[in-house]
């Protein structure tokens, strides 16, 4: 439909108080299917020229239904299915339900398998955080650091294929401990890559760290406070990046966290720029665990005495870790059979995503694309 | 584990973090039993006073609760005999604490506190919910909402088990809060307490079809909105599929 106030015929050219151009808001999709989205979501944008009004996020575009796929599965059945969630952190959710069915079974994993459980799982966080690196700053306008960084994350995934057969959806832990012993260079391996990998940090930091370009389109963007990020129940990076120093990894120690020393890094302003450095300094730090426990691996046992066929007491119990993007916890209730009665999980992902509307009002069109970078979400995790 | 007992010396806090297996260092709520402690001391040196304190704790927490700050000791003994007693399996004990001793008082029976595995959760009516929730954030400070969910229980008379999860960051702790709905019931929204309860709100009501009064918009937000069925319920099937949207929307006959 024509409207005919706006037809050609209509307008009168000669009034300069008639603007040519309509000054009205204006409704556009950004995705499903756009390369800034990392995945499939949609983003509804109400624009007044460029500048943005509001958002609204349509999301469900992978939603496979994966809480009700467990309760028709055992719980050893479900164990692969959390590797389809964040999948490029596959070590870490697998980390999270494995514990949290052994806190339901009331066993504890031994010693060692938490340590290789640990540096895998550091090994992972790395791997996620270059994954991010790289499309956040394509995003941005910067090629050059995806090549770099997944040059590098290769490294890591040799080390997961190695040990465990797969590179991105791991399945490396059951529950009660790991399956597999450390193969034989297991530990050379690793420290080679505490020795290759500081020195790239430092090459992504001289591309993008002092660049004017990756200054001008990452301060003050997406800014947010520890206040609202908390209203909103934002957790990681994003989290310790508007100040708040929380990490469950200290807050409430899972594995065997509670032996290493390490910082927990947390930005001031709250903005893209702060989320970066969050991030990098993550990575450092994850090298600093990986360290001391590659080098206090202690021998023993690497499962558990699980029965084999799991069956919990009725009952609910809910364990989070601190995955690469923020809390990760699965809510499990039991009703004594050998399927969980129910299991909920809280994704990072999802919760964070819901902070992207109050991170971008008022910023332009071009910067959404930089918050949803620097959100990490992975769409698989939002939708499940 | 009897030496744990015994021993609970000088330095009071370290001990929650040591005791059982269950205890261990990845105990959630170990802040809570940290946080009762202080007062404690009253009752740990008379524990080493008795030599048959051990036996006596591990079979009946009820000795230690007479003392008035008895969070520490139930909620350490709760996780001990989970242990070594397996195969009967552990069970939810009372908790308490000064919070819930609060609230018990203010709201008596409507209330129930309980610990399973070392983690607390309290089971309230349905009439106490959004008050409930307004306090625990303004007066204990649970300022961060980590997630809503539900459970459905088709044979119960009430329906649904509404949970929310809470956690506090001064206070570093972790508690539950639990409500049963009848099937059509709604419940008031916790937007106006936590605003990331939006985004979960939804995810409930697309999963179970339970209404929030007062949620700003409420709307499916994983399905798409035409959908029909809650696949969440336990009546929904794993293969189930809304045929109808599927033949109209994706074009395809079977509807599979």
């Amino acid at each position: 439909m024509i409207d005919p106030a706006n037809t050609l015929s209509n307008l009168d050219l000669e009034t300069p108080e008639k603007p040519y151009l309509d000054s009205n808001e204006l409704i556009i999709n950004m995705g499903p299917q756009h390369p800034a989205t990392h995945g499939v979501l949609r983003v509804i944008l109400k624009l007044d020229g460029e500048k943005v009004l509001g958002t609204e996020c349509v999301i469900g575009y992978l939603h496979r239904g994966v809480e009700k796929i467990a309760e028709n599965r055992t719980y050893a059945m479900f164990n692969p299915y959390v590797d389809r969630m964040d999948y490029v952190a596959a070590v870490s959710n697998g980390l999270g339900y494995c514990q949290a069915v052994e806190k339901l079974l009331n066993v504890e994993a031994p010693p060692r398998a938490n340590y290789i459980r640990v540096i895998l799982t550091e090994l992972n966080r790395i791997a996620s955080h270059q994954l991010w690196l790289g499309t956040h700053a394509l995003d941005i306008g910067a090629m050059t650091p995806l090549f770099y960084t997944f040059r590098d994350r290769e490294e890591i995934l040799k080390i997961f294929e190695k040990y465990c057969g797969a590179r991105l959806t791991t399945h490396a832990f059951r529950i009660g401990g790991c399956l597999y012993e450390t193969y034989a260079g297991f530990e050379k391996d690793v420290k080679n890559f505490l020795a290759f990998f500081p020195p790239k940090i430092v090459e992504y930091e001289e591309l993008l760290t002092g660049n004017r370009i990756w200054l001008e389109r990452t301060k003050n963007v997406g800014v947010i406070s520890g206040a609202d990020a908390i209203a909103l129940g934002v957790t990681g990076p994003v989290l310790r990046a508007s100040g708040v120093k929380w990490d469950i990894r200290k807050a409430q120690p899972y594995a065997n966290y509670a032996d290493f020393d390490f910082e927990i890094p947390t930005g001031e302003n709250g903005d893209t720029f702060d989320r970066y450095m969050v991030r990098m300094i993550e990575m450092r730090q994850s090298l600093r665990i990986i360290e001391q426990a590659v080098n206090g691996i202690p021998e023993g046992p690497i499962m558990a005495k699980v029965p084999k066929v799991i069956k919990p007491a009725v009952g609910e119990i809910y364990h989070s870790i601190e995955a690469p993007k923020g809390e990760l916890g699965y809510f499990i209730v039991s009703d004594g059979s050998t399927q969980p009665y129910r299991v909920r999980v809280r994704p990072p992902s999802f919760v964070n995503l819901q902070a992207l509307d109050l991170m971008v009002r008022g910023m332009l069109v071009a910067d959404v694309v930089a918050v949803i970078g620097t959100l990490d979400i992975v769409l698989g995790e939002v939708d499940r | 584990m009897a030496d744990e007992v015994k021993s609970p010396g000088p330095p009071p806090q370290p001990q929650p973090a040591k005791t059982g297996p269950s205890g261990g260092p990845e105990d959630e709520n170990k802040p809570v039993a940290e946080k009762a402690v202080p007062p404690a001391p009253a009752v740990a040196p008379s524990a080493t006073a008795q030599p048959a304190a051990p036996d006596a704790a591990k079979a009946t927490p009820a000795p230690p609760a007479a003392a008035k700050p008895p969070a520490a000791a139930p909620a350490a003994a709760a996780s001990k005999p989970a242990a070594p007693a397996k195969p009967a399996g552990p069970v939810p004990l009372p908790w308490s604490s000064p919070m819930v001793e609060k609230y018990k008082r203010q709201y008596g029976s409507g209330m129930e506190a309980l610990t399973y595995l070392g983690q607390n959760y309290i089971s309230v009516d349905r009439a106490l919910i959004p008050d409930i929730l307004k306090l625990l954030r303004d007066q204990e400070q649970f300022d961060y909402c980590v997630d809503i969910t539900a459970v459905h229980y088709p044979k119960r008379e009430k329906q649904f088990d509404l949970v929310w999860i809470l956690y506090s960051f001064p206070r570093n702790e972790r508690v539950r809060i639990k409500t049963q709905i009848a099937d059509g019931e709604s419940l008031p929204s916790a937007v106006p307490i936590w605003p990331t309860a939006n985004w979960l709100e939804r995810e409930v009501y697309d999963m179970f079809g339970i209404k929030f009064d007062g949620h700003p918009d409420l709307k499916r937000i994983l399905l798409p909105d035409a959908w029909k069925g809650f696949p969440l319920r336990k009546d929904y099937g794993i293969l189930q599929q809304d045929t109808e949207w599927v033949q109209i929307n994706l074009g395809i006959e079977s509807g599979q």
